[in-house]
């Protein structure tokens, strides 16, 4: 087989299985094209002597007959999981040199299902960013570029380098995480897909916290069978957090017929932003009539409060990371800042802070402890969190009226340069996350599905939302999507 | 609700996070413009509505108050940029 790299889980799975190809080989080939990738800024601490040692002992198991979901798989894994002895610093400054003593429960549960780590990837700093342009080890490219042009398009984020390596077929897979849409823009921004699970499927314990209320992790891959594969084997539950489900995970991949007729699919009007680009429009409007056509039935819905998401999520955020990150302090672990003679441990600490973290990070944990502080908890995170049970009653409202799933675009735009956001105000890079926010915010599964490309041939996605813990329904239906739309294209190489 | 330059001087500190002086004002500038984003809320009708504390409802689950973890010392500070005799090391506290 040529170019193993650029098989996705689900293919390499089987070849592996039928004696075709060993895990051997398919890891070489992604570590080879990885080595020739570091124009993508993609994968930043490579783990080459990991990944050959998993993929041995991989094709041990595979030859024995006991080859679990992810045997002998090489995926890359975000710099926000904690994974023993291999750096893990978020991508931020202040976590410079730290290597964990442990594992987070998502990579273990990975490893315990045979898959094999090439390396950690590259994401904005503290996953707090839309354009992986806030990451201490640099910016990571997407590997699409627009028709006739040479300029260097930001994968999206936080995610980014996860979406950057699935996309140049550096990797198999990848995981992500997702505060406010951070697995489904990048997935939108490069061709690929990339599902957010029902908040609680996957245990955070060992992944950095950025807003624990929020933050999920999820696959990122090539294909929506790839994702439920992926997905399965990184659920569980976990008594380290204590907002993991005590749930069984179900099979997601089985639950993949592709047959969707009869199912109810929500059109939410709120989403039909003022000035929204024809082209995202045009998407959406296809993805509708694709659904149809698989035999759903399309019916127009209101979440009345869709527009207050972005501002609540911009409260609740940055409330929890201001306290998420108050443990970096240099006391413990990662980079402390040179001090002055006669600098107390007041003095350390802000210095610590104020060259450990880059300025987008402190803007969040200011704005945090701004709205946290006293006289002001009530008017702005107590607010915020009453507007976030109304954005939740909106979805809970049209699910009991029977719809089964919602069908938005998953960014208002397709892939922006790098630089171009730079003079922008804060306030016009969040909205990059304004149609994935709202699912956070619920806590509900949403996934991103490639549809269509732009008029200068960049990749777009439309997002499927769905009922809590029914991510094998929602995956379903992406398949559905994913068939009818086709999608076949990837990025011309240049790296 | 605006912020002026002492207000962010007083977050900054709250917060542990050194600004410069001549940093101040494009900080409280850039609070200002999120806090105005932020602000779209009040037209918010929230009487009687609960703020919400989990996402999903659950009860958070019990266990025996037994000691399941520990003797790690060498682990917790493996990471430490100070540490001397089996502690963290931090500049002087107590006078």
């Amino acid at each position: 087989m040529s170019e193993l790299n650029k098989l996705g889980l689900a293919q390499a799975r089987d070849a592996l299985r039928k004696g075709d190809v060993t895990s051997v080989e398919l890891t070489e080939a992604c570590l080879k094209e990885i080595d020739g990738a570091d124009a993508l800024g993609a994968f930043v601490h490579k783990t080459p002597e990991i990944a050959m040692e998993r993929a041995a002992a991989a094709d041990v198991r595979i030859k024995a007959g006991d080859a679990p979901a992810m045997c002998g798989l090489p995926i890359g894994i975000k710099d926000l999981f904690c994974t023993k002895g291999v750096a893990s610093q978020a991508a931020s400054r202040i976590l410079e040199g730290f290597r964990p003593e442990y594992e987070s429960t998502v990579s273990q549960n990975l490893a315990d299902a045979g898959a094999v780590m090439l390396g950690k990837l590259n994401m904005d700093e503290f996953a707090m960013g839309s354009s992986n342009e806030t990451s201490v080890y640099g910016n990571v490219v997407n590997p699409w570029r627009r028709a006739g042009d040479d300029a260097a398009l930001t994968p999206g984020g936080s995610s980014g380098g996860s979406a950057s390596a699935v996309a140049a077929d550096l990797c198999l897979a990848a995981t992500g995480t997702d505060t406010g849409g951070s697995i489904r823009q990048p997935a939108a921004f490069t061709g690929t897909v990339g599902i957010k699970p029902t908040y609680g499927r996957c245990s955070r314990w060992g992944i950095v916290a950025f807003a624990s209320s929020l933050d999920q992790a999820g696959p990122m891959t090539k294909t929506v069978r790839d994702s439920a594969i992926m997905l399965g084997a990184m659920c569980s539950h976990d008594p380290k957090d204590s907002t993991s489900a005590d749930l069984p995970v179900p099979d997601f991949e089985a639950m993949l017929t592709g047959d969707i007729r009869g199912k109810k699919i929500g059109i939410p009007r709120e989403y039909r932003m003022e000035g929204m680009p024809a082209e995202i429009e045009a998407l959406w409007q296809s993805g509708t009539d694709m659904l149809r056509d698989a035999g759903a039935e399309i019916v127009d819905i209101s979440l009345p409060h869709t527009k207050y998401a972005l501002p609540a999520y911009y409260v609740i955020a940055p409330a929890e990371a201001s306290s998420n990150l108050a443990r970096y302090d240099g006391v413990r672990y990662g980079r402390r800042a040179a001090m002055a003679k006669g600098d107390g441990i007041t003095e350390m600490y802000e210095k610590t802070r104020a060259e450990g973290f880059g300025p987008e990070v402190q803007r969040r944990v200011m704005i945090g402890t701004y709205v946290l502080s006293a006289g002001f908890y009530d008017a702005y995170y107590n607010r915020a969190r009453k507007v976030r049970t109304l954005i939740k009653k909106d979805f809970e409202d049209v699910f009991a009226a029977g719809v089964d799933a919602i069908l938005t675009p998953a960014t208002p735009s397709a892939a922006f340069g790098l630089g171009e956001m730079t003079d922008a105000d804060p306030v016009a890079m969040y909205l990059n996350d304004v149609f994935t926010v709202t699912v956070n915010l619920a806590g509900l599964p949403g996934i991103a599905v490639p549809a269509g490309v732009n008029g200068q041939g960049l990749p777009l996605g439309l997002q499927l939302i769905g009922r809590p813990w029914e991510e094998g329904d929602l995956l379903n239906t992406a398949y559905a999507l994913e068939a009818a739309a086709g999608f076949v294209a990837k990025p011309e190489k240049w790296w | 609700m605006s912020i002026d330059q002492s207000t962010a001087a007083r977050v900054a500190k709250l917060a542990r996070i050194k600004v410069e002086e001549d940093a101040l004002p494009a900080l409280a500038a850039e609070f200002n413009a999120i806090l105005g984003f932020i602000e779209q809320l009040e037209e918010v009708d929230v009487e009687g509505v609960e703020p919400m504390t989990s996402v999903t409802p659950q009860r958070l689950k019990r266990r025996a108050d037994v000691v399941t973890d520990g003797d790690q010392q060498d682990k917790v500070l493996a990471n430490a940029p100070d540490a001397r005799e089996g502690f963290f090391a931090v500049p002087k506290v107590v006078e």
